[in-house]
């Protein structure tokens, strides 16, 4: 577990997503847009292929703060505004860094990036320490 | 672009979903949860869960049924080959278990446009059999202007 210091960085998160990991959580999660699991209907509306879930990616930012905080009940509150569009088969990196501590929550600024462009922007999370 | 602001405040039925043990393994492998406390039931148990545990994100499996006939309402009028989801925001209570069964109901919290774009807000609100919310969602999202 980390110490939720104001300053403090969570430690980063990397993932790299498999081939057919949007197949799969369409699965788990219900949603099959084409967009996630048709490569070529992808390319058809000028995507350069299936592009991961916004929601899979947030799930890496809030795996980053359970992680960091110790556990699923840490995490009270994570909002995340959605840009660009991630890609399968490259990493995915999420880190944060503790804004203030109040109310014996971390504040936490956090996103998530591939290949440096932020597909994950202006996130913030709060973690009970 | 045109909106109908006259869908804010609307309400739509509930919707219940039974939580599943293999469901939540099946979403936590998806989502590279390695937390044995959504995998291992003995260590769910042990921590003094009463079965698996649901990752936080697990309310997107929840929530969405009660989404659906609110984002494909014709009142609320969203083009969905425009839509993008632009933000999203999960307040949560006490965690959900398998076995849990949780309820959760949808309102039109925004709807407005901004520099051509249109924004529709929803609000989800769920709450599990003993009447403790679990989890509220704030979705966002955008419809580019033609």
């Amino acid at each position: 577990m980390a110490e939720l210091q104001p300053g403090a960085e969570l430690p980063e998160l990397a993932v790299t997503p498999d081939r057919h990991l949007t197949i799969r959580y369409a699965g788990a999660s219900g949603d099959f847009n084409p967009i996630h699991v048709d490569e070529e209907f992808a390319k058809q509306v000028g995507l350069p292929g299936k592009i991961l879930h916004g929601l899979w990616s947030m799930a890496q930012v809030a795996r980053a703060q359970t992680q960091a905080g110790g556990g699923p009940h840490t995490l009270r509150r994570l909002s995340v505004q959605f840009r660009g569009m991630g890609l399968p088969e490259r990493e995915v990196k999420v880190t944060g860094t503790v804004r203030e501590v109040r109310d014996g929550l971390a504040v936490v600024d956090t996103v998530a990036e591939q290949d440096g462009t932020q597909i994950i922007r202006n996130a913030e999370a709060e973690i009970q320490i | 672009m045109a909106v109908n602001e006259a869908a804010v405040g609307k309400r739509y039925p509930a919707t219940t979903y039974a939580v599943g043990r293999e469901k939540i393994r099946e979403y936590a492998h998806a989502t590279f949860e390695q937390d044995p406390l959504h995998l291992d039931l003995e260590a769910a148990r042990r921590a003094g869960y009463r079965d698996l545990v649901a990752p936080p994100m697990f309310c997107v499996v929840y929530s969405a049924p009660a989404l659906a006939p609110a984002i494909l309402d014709p009142e609320v009028g969203i083009d969905f080959a425009r839509m993008v989801h632009g933000a999203q925001e999960f307040r949560w209570g006490p965690l959900v278990v398998a076995g849990d069964e949780v309820s959760t109901e949808v309102t039109v919290k925004a709807v407005e446009e901004r520099d051509g774009k249109g924004f529709f807000v929803f609000e989800s609100v769920s709450t599990n059999q003993d009447g403790h919310t679990v989890c509220v969602g704030t979705w966002t999202n955008i419809v580019r202007g033609s």
